[in-house]
């Protein structure tokens, strides 16, 4: 939770700096020292991801047929936020789905569309991406009442590994965690892929 | 475009790698680049003047995507639990 207010509280003083025009915002544009910092970030990424084959050990432990629930959340996120482009009909389909891409990851995922489709549609990725996951921290228990004991961890989206996994342990019980991180791990790993596709089309 | 992706894959084989190193720093070293580019991407909002004017319907569309996105999510995840545990409540 803590980790998350500094990350806003950086683009919140971004923000600031952009509106008193303290940083011009044409150098960042022309510089292009974002994407620099994104390929660096990504490369780091990757590293953590390789260095870590614990986490891939665990896995081992998994109910077989609970390997679905990541495809069932990315599938359902995307009909969903296809069915929300029939509300917002200036925004295009594309434009849609990228940010639900995101699955709740809005650091990666603002960044990504920032980099490919501007500031206005990363803006809309991060508001949208912190609010699933502040929607599940919240929610958790009523999904879980309504929709099932995965309910919770759908919601939760690429966050059912860190920031949300304890209200999903505690909403839907102990032996869901193993599903709950295998989840946002391949939710996670899905994010740079299903946005970088949506962004190309 | 690709460019970010391929670097991702070359990073995971170096960390496979040297699986053996300890390579704590890394994660600092995302947060920081993580908090850049954040930083970054607000200069390019708060200087772009017709998003800060649109700053509350980009709001609304982004609320309206939120709710969509998880409310597909949950609906397709409450079809899987129906079709693995049917009625009896549910061992993971």
């Amino acid at each position: 939770m803590k980790g998350s207010l500094i990350i806003v509280g950086f683009f919140i003083a971004g923000t600031l700096c952009g509106v008193c025009q303290l940083i011009p915002a044409d150098f960042i544009t022309d510089s292009r020292i974002s994407f620099y910092a994104l390929c660096a970030l990504m490369f780091c990424v990757g590293i953590s991801i390789g260095n870590d084959p614990q986490t891939l050990k665990n896995f081992r432990s998994l109910n077989p047929r609970l390997v679905f629930l990541p495809v069932m959340t990315i599938l359902g996120t995307l009909a969903g936020s296809a069915a929300v482009n029939l509300i917002l009909t200036h925004r295009s389909l594309t434009d849609c789905l990228a940010v639900g891409s995101g699955f709740g990851y809005y650091s990666l995922s603002s960044i990504f569309i920032t980099e490919y489709k501007g500031a206005e549609l990363g803006t809309i990725a991060l508001l949208a991406n912190i609010s699933r996951e502040i929607l599940t921290l919240l929610a958790a228990p009523l999904l879980a009442h309504w929709f099932g004991k995965l309910a919770p961890i759908s919601a939760g989206g690429a966050t059912s590994m860190d920031t949300t996994l304890p209200i999903i342990t505690r909403t839907s019980g102990q032996q869901f965690v193993v599903v709950s991180i295998f989840h946002g791990f391949i939710v996670d790993f899905s994010v740079p892929f299903l946005v970088t596709l949506f962004c190309s089309l | 475009m690709f460019t970010i992706i391929g670097l991702m894959l070359t990073g995971m084989l170096l960390g496979y790698f040297l699986r053996k190193q300890n390579l704590g720093k890394i994660h600092k070293a995302i947060t920081v680049l993580i908090w850049l580019l954040l930083f970054l991407l607000g200069i390019e909002v708060g200087g772009n003047e017709q998003i800060v004017k649109g700053l509350h319907t980009i709001g609304l569309e982004a609320l309206i995507l939120t709710i969509g996105g998880t409310l597909g999510s949950v609906i397709a995840a409450w079809i899987l639990w129906k079709a693995l545990y049917g009625q009896k409540g549910g061992q993971a």
